[in-house]
C-alpha cells in the first residue's frame, strides 16, 4: 500500500486527535516524505517558576507551565519528546528548580532541558545539573542531529569576579533591560565542543540546535543576543539543513540567515513587548516578525503560549498554541528559502488588533 | 442617549407571565437593554409572536405529549425549571446540563452553555428531538400537527402564507424565535440607578456591591457592561473551573476518545446533554481547540436572583456560593485542586465576608419588576445572603428564617 494514503488514512480514521484539530497543520503535508523521517516535539520554554517564600510560588507563572503540561500531554499522535527550553526558574533557587522539575514530571514522554540565564546564574548551574544533566550536549533522532548550548555564558570578569555574591549575581543578570548586566555568549570551549561534534556529521544531515538566547542578534540592551553569534553560525554554515530554536524572548520571531532558519519560542510565564517599540531611531534589526496583538492584562496566559514543532525531511515547522488567540504555523518554505507565517505572512492577513474596552 | 426603539412587543406573552407585564412598560425600550438584535430574515410581526408563543407551549411536541419548551422554560420560574440542578424532560429523563433562563437569551450571539448553536432560529430545532428532552425520533410528527391542526394551519397561513407541505421546520422554528425575542427584561433596581439616575433605587450595599464587581472582583471583564446597557456576558467562553475540576484526571483519555467519537459521527448536541463526562469538555466538544477545554459560555447575570441553582451543571445552589467559587479562584471548596486548564481570567480574590454580601445584593439588584414577585414567593435559596461562617457545614439550604431578600443590610 501507498505509504502516503497510510498515512493519511491514520490521520482519518484513528484518533482526529487534539493535535490534529486543535494545531491542523501537520498531518496533511507529511505525506510529502518518507513517514520515517517525519516526527514531532513539544518545545516548552520560560516558566520563570518564582518562589515567593517557602512552598509559596508566584500563582500565575505556575499556572502557565501546568497549563501547557497538560495540554501536551494530550497532543495525538504523542510526539517523540518535549524540549524545555530554559529559565524554568526566575532566581535560579533549589527550591524553585524543584518545583519546575514536579510540575514537568506530568509530562508523559523524555524531556531534554535547555539552560536559561534564570537557571544559570545563582550557582552557574550546579543544581540544575543534578536534576537535567549536562549543560551541553548533542543527540540523534531519527536522522537528525540535535544540539542543545549553553548560551546564556558571559566573560570570566563578569561571572566570576564583579559580584559581591552569587544572589547579586544572579538579581543582576536576571533585570531584561539592566545596564549592569552583560552579553550571553557561547564560549571558546563550547564552540571547539561544537566543532568537534559537527565533525562527525555528515553535511546533509539536517541539524536543529536548541540555545536559550537567539544566537542572532536582535536587541542587546535586553540581551535578545549572543555575542558570538556570527562564530557559532559559521560553524553551522557547511550544512544543508539547518534550524535554531531559541527562548528567551517570550514572543514569536523568525527568521534566515544564511542556511540557517530561526525561530523563537513564546513564554509559558509572561509576554515581553518588542524591542523595536522602544527604539527611538532608525534601527536596522533582522526582519522578524509579524506582530502579534498587544496582550490583554486581564486573563494571564493572553501572549503566553507553547509550541509544537514537525519535522519535516529536515526542516520544521512550528505551531504556536496561544490562548485567547488563533493558532499560528511558522514553517519552513522551500521555494522562499525562509520561515514565513503560515496564514498571517501576507500584509492583507494580517489580523486586525482586538477591541479592548 | 437611548437607542432607538425597535418595534419589539411584548404584550403577547403576557398572558404567560400571569399579567406580570405592565402594558406601559411593555412597549417601551427596558432600561439598561440595546434593542433587540432581529435577522433581516425573520422580521417580528404581532401574529408571529404569537404563534411562536402558542409553539412553545405545545406538549404535543414531545414523544411522550407532556413536555414543551416551556416545561424547562417556565415563564413562572422566569424562564427556566428552577429549582431543579439539571433539567428533566420526557419520562423524568435527566440531562446533564441546568437550563438556562430564555430571558434575555435573544442578545447572545451563540446559543447553548457551550454555543454550538448558531442563532436562535436554529437552536429551537435541538430540544425537541434530544433523547432526554422532547425526544422525538425526528421532526416529522411536528410537521403533521401545524400541517394538519387547524388553528395552527390558520395562523402559517396568516403570517408566512404558507400552507401543507409549504411548511417545514424553518417556519416553526422561525416563528419560535420570533416569540424569545420577546422575552426581553431590563428596568431592574440596578437599571433605574445607574442608568436611570435613581439614586434611591438601590441600597447603599448595592452600590458597594457593584464597586466590588467593577474592582476587586473582576466580574466585568466577563460579564460586561457598555455605557448605556448592560447585558453582563461577553459572549465567549471560559473555563472557571465548574464541572471540569470532575473529570479532570480523565481528560488525557476522554478528550481524544470524544473527538474520535466526533469525527465517527455522534451527535454533539445528544452527547453532551447525555454524557457526563462530554458535558464538561464544554466549548472543546464544539471546536476542538485546546483552548477552550471545560470553557462555557459567560451567563448574563439579569434575573440571576430567580433561577437558581447556577452555572451549567447547576452545581452551585446560591449566589453566595457562587462568588465564594471565585474567591477560592475557581474551586467550589477551597482547598480543592485547582483544574490544569483554568482560565486565564480566575484568579484567588481575596474579598471579605462583607465584600461577599455586597456583591451578592448587587446581583440580587438585577431582578426586573416582572420577576420580582417570583423573588418573593419563592422559597429560593439564591437569595439567602448570610456570612459563610454561618452556613459552614450545616445544610446547603440557608436557614428558613431568613427572609427572601435576605442577607445583613439589605
Ligand atoms: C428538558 C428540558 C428542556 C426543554 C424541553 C427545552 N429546553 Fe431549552 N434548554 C434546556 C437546557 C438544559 C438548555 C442548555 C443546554 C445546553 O446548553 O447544552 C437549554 C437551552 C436553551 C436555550 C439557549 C439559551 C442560551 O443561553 O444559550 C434556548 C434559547 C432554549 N433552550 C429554548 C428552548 C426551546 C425553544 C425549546 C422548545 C423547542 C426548549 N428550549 C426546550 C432545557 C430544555
Ligand atoms: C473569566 C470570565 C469570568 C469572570 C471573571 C467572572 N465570570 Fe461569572 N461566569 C463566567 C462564565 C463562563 C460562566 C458560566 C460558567 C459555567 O456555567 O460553567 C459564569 C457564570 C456566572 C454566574 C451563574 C449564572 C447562571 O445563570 O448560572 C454568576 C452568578 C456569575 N458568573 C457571577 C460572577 C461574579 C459575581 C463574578 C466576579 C466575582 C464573575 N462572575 C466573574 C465567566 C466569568
Ligand atoms: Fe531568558
Amino acid at each position: 500500500m501507498d505509504i502516503k494514503y497510510d498515512r493519511r488514512s491514520f490521520i482519518k480514521t484513528s484518533t482526529v486527535g487534539v493535535a490534529g484539530a486543535a494545531l491542523p497543520l501537520t498531518m496533511v503535508e507529511l505525506a510529502f516524505a518518507k513517514p520515517s523521517d517525519n516526527f514531532t516535539f513539544a518545545y516548552i520554554s520560560d516558566s520563570h517558576i518564582q518562589q515567593i517564600k517557602g512552598n509559596q510560588f508566584v500563582r500565575n507563572w505556575d499556572r502557565g507551565l501546568i497549563r501547557a503540561v497538560a495540554e501536551t500531554n494530550l497532543l495525538t499522535p504523542r510526539p517523540d519528546f518535549v524540549i524545555f527550553g530554559g529559565d524554568l526558574a526566575q532566581m535560579g533557587s533549589k527550591p524553585e528548580l524543584d518545583h519546575g522539575a514536579e510540575l514537568l514530571s506530568k509530562l508523559n514522554g523524555k524531556v531534554y532541558h535547555v539552560m536559561g540565564e534564570h537557571d544559570y546564574y545563582l550557582d552557574l548551574g550546579e543544581y540544575w545539573s543534578k536534576l537535567f544533566g549536562k549543560h551541553y550536549y548533542s543527540f540523534d533522532h531519527k536522522g537528525v542531529h540535535f544540539v542543545v548550548l549553553n548560551s546564556i555564558l558571559t566573560t570570566d570578569e563578569w561571572t566570576f569576579h564583579r559580584w559581591p555574591s552569587n544572589e547579586q549575581r544572579m538579581a543582576e543578570m536576571a533585570g531584561l533591560d539592566n545596564p549592569n548586566g552583560s552579553p550571553f555568549m557561547v564560549g571558546d570551549q563550547q564552540r571547539d565542543w561544537l566543532k568537534k561534534d559537527l565533525a562527525k556529521v555528515k553535511k546533509d544531515t539536517p541539524v536543529v540546535v536548541f540555545s536559550h538566547s537567539p544566537l542572532q542578534k536582535i536587541y542587546k540592551g535586553w540581551n535578545f543576543w549572543t555575542d558570538d553569534a556570527e562564530q557559532v553560525q559559521a560553524l553551522l554554515a557547511p550544512f544543508d539543513k539547518v534550524t535554531v530554536f531559541y527562548g528567551h524572548v517570550h514572543q514569536i520571531q523568525y527568521n534566515q540567515i544564511g542556511n540557517i532558519a530561526f525561530t523563537s519560542a513564546m513564554a509559558t510565564a509572561w509576554p515581553w513587548p518588542y524591542p523595536q517599540s522602544y527604539s527611538q531611531a532608525q534601527q536596522l534589526l533582522p526582519k522578524l516578525t509579524v506582530q502579534m496583538n498587544r496582550a490583554d492584562p486581564f486573563f494571564e496566559r493572553d501572549a503566553t503560549g507553547w509550541q509544537f514543532i514537525d519535522v519535516n525531511s529536515g526542516r520544521a515547522s512550528a505551531t504556536f498554541n496561544l490562548y485567547n488567540n488563533k493558532v499560528r504555523t511558522v514553517a519552513f518554505d522551500p521555494q522562499a528559502g525562509h520561515p514565513i507565517d503560515k496564514t498571517y505572512q501576507d500584509p492583507d492577513r494580517r489580523i486586525q488588533p482586538q477591541t479592548h474596552y | 442617549m437611548a437607542p432607538p426603539i425597535q418595534p419589539v412587543r411584548v404584550a403577547t406573552c403576557a398572558t404567560l407571565l400571569s399579567g406580570l407585564v405592565a402594558m406601559g412598560a411593555a412597549l417601551a425600550q427596558p432600561l439598561g437593554l440595546p434593542p433587540v438584535p432581529v435577522p433581516q430574515n425573520n422580521p417580528q410581526t404581532p401574529e408571529k409572536i404569537a404563534l411562536g408563543d402558542k409553539l412553545f407551549n405545545d406538549k404535543r411536541f414531545s414523544s411522550t405529549g407532556e413536555v414543551s419548551c416551556a416545561t424547562c422554560h417556565d415563564p413562572k420560574k422566569a424562564f427556566t425549571d428552577s429549582p431543579l440542578v439539571t433539567s428533566e424532560g420526557i419520562n423524568k429523563l435527566t440531562g446533564t446540563r441546568n437550563a438556562p433562563t430564555v430571558i434575555n437569551s435573544a442578545y447572545f450571539k451563540l446559543f447553548f452553555w457551550d454555543g454550538r448553536s448558531l442563532d436562535m432560529e436554529d437552536q429551537a430545532q435541538h430540544p425537541i428531538v434530544n433523547p432526554v428532552e422532547m425526544g422525538l425520533v425526528n421532526h416529522d410528527p411536528v410537521l403533521q400537527i401545524v400541517r394538519t391542526d387547524p388553528d395552527y394551519v390558520a395562523r402559517f397561513k396568516k403570517v408566512f402564507n404558507k400552507e401543507g407541505e409549504q411548511v417545514t421546520m424553518k417556519e416553526v422554528q422561525q416563528a419560535i424565535a420570533s416569540f424569545e425575542r420577546t422575552i426581553v427584561a431590563g428596568d431592574s433596581p440596578f437599571d433605574k440607578w445607574h442608568y436611570g439616575g435613581d439614586e434611591k433605587a438601590v441600597s447603599e450595599q448595592v452600590k458597594r456591591g457593584f464597586n466590588v464587581f467593577l474592582t476587586k472582583g473582576r466580574c466585568v471583564s466577563c460579564h460586561t457592561m457598555e455605557q448605556d446597557y448592560a447585558l453582563f456576558t461577553d459572549n465567549r467562553f471560559h473555563n472557571i473551573g465548574v464541572g471540569v475540576n470532575r473529570i479532570q484526571a480523565e481528560i488525557p483519555q476522554f478528550a481524544p476518545a470524544f473527538l474520535t467519537a466526533k469525527s465517527a459521527g455522534t451527535d454533539v448536541d445528544k452527547a453532551v446533554l447525555t454524557n457526563p463526562k462530554a458535558s464538561e469538555l464544554g466549548r472543546f466538544a464544539v471546536t476542538e481547540t485546546l483552548d477552550e477545554i471545560g470553557a462555557f459560555k459567560t451567563s448574563t447575570l439579569r434575573n440571576v436572583a430567580v433561577t437558581a441553582p447556577f452555572m451549567h451543571d447547576g452545581s452551585l445552589k446560591t449566589l453566595r456560593d457562587v462568588v465564594e467559587h471565585y474567591n477560592n479562584g475557581g474551586v467550589t471548596k477551597k482547598d480543592d485542586p485547582v483544574n490544569d486548564f483554568l482560565s486565564g481570567g480566575i484568579r484567588p480574590l481575596n474579598l471579605t465576608d462583607a465584600e461577599i454580601s455586597d456583591l451578592v445584593a448587587f446581583m440580587e439588584s438585577l431582578t426586573s419588576p416582572q420577576f420580582a414577585a417570583q423573588k418573593a414567593a419563592s422559597a429560593n435559596p439564591a437569595s439567602c445572603n448570610v456570612k459563610t461562617t454561618a452556613v459552614a457545614n450545616v445544610s446547603p439550604v440557608a436557614p428558613a428564617g431568613k427572609s427572601a431578600s435576605g442577607g445583613e443590610g439589605m
